[in-house]
């Protein structure tokens, strides 16, 4: 009995009846598409699991999101080392369902690690992080010094 | 390769304008009772999220509620499409008791048997 489990009606596309297989299938073709951050998905699937991150950056601030689905905010961890940010904890597998018999486990489990080198310099007293709907936001706040300046520059 | 892809499931076509889903990772527990279903989407939150229970399928769709951060990118390694997957539902369900809860990006969603379906110890009487 695995209706349930079964991901498309087998008439509108064809039929894949192993979930981890066809992911794989698609992250091959993915990874022709776009092969930087497919690549991270691609180890992913060989070696547990690596959340994915965005970081953008504005005058005043660096702004890190990274996705931790279904992790406890208590088991994230975030240091500032060297200019290095570093992103690692653990997401736990509920222990509630053992006994139930598994028709699908694609998601990941198990402890996690990133490390990402901040462009400037920033100032780690005032650094902020917020954990909402599986997303953990940094914003790192630059030092006054690595602020852009402008100067004005009077023609006379 | 390419034309494989144009065929997924995850890249639906809507009229003029093509939307991409992406297909969340499930993991599905069947115990005595029922079913219970988590689906991993970051991003989504109550009011993004879409369970759509119709003849023998259930459609779950998440809208991404990402607020856009300002400046300038300097790399993206999260997806951007909303999520959206399909299951037959097991005609043992029962499709009036169906729940869902969104929690930091999981989404639970729990079906239970029919009464009728259920294993059931008869006591034999003397």
């Amino acid at each position: 009995m695995n209706y349930l489990a079964r991901w498309q009606r087998p008439g509108l596309n064809d039929w894949q009846g192993v979930g981890r297989l066809t992911d794989l299938r698609y992250e091959i073709d993915r990874l022709f598409e776009s092969p930087f951050a497919e690549l991270m998905r691609t180890t992913q699937l060989l070696s547990g699991w690596t959340p994915a991150i965005d970081m953008f950056e504005d005058k005043d601030n660096f702004v890190l999101r990274v996705e931790l689905p279904g992790t406890k905010k208590e088991d994230i961890d975030l240091s500032l080392h060297d200019g290095s940010l570093s992103i690692s904890g653990e997401r736990k597998s509920e222990d509630k369902y053992q006994d139930s018999e598994v028709h699908r486990a694609e998601r990941f489990f198990g402890r996690f690690q990133r490390t990402i080198s901040v462009p400037a310099p920033v100032s780690p007293d005032n650094i902020k992080a917020q954990y909402k709907d599986g997303i953990l936001t940094v914003t790192l706040p630059k030092t006054e010094e690595a602020k852009p300046k402008h100067i004005e520059v009077k023609v006379g | 390769m390419k034309a494989t892809l144009e065929k997924e499931p995850r890249l639906t076509g809507n009229n003029n304008q093509r939307q991409e889903f992406v297909a969340p990772p499930v993991n599905i527990f069947e115990t005595r009772d029922g079913y219970v279903l988590e689906a991993e989407m970051p991003g989504v939150n109550k009011e993004g999220l879409e369970v759509t229970l119709e003849g023998n399928e259930v459609t779950i769709v998440g809208r991404r509620s990402t607020e856009s951060v300002s400046g300038e990118a300097l790399f993206r390694e999260c997806g951007r499409a909303d999520y959206r997957r399909v299951f037959d539902l097991d005609p043992a369900i029962d499709t009036g008791k169906v729940a869902a809860r969104m929690e930091q990006g999981i989404l639970t969603l729990t079906l239970p048997k029919s009464e009728r379906v259920k294993p059931r110890k008869i006591t034999v009487s003397d």
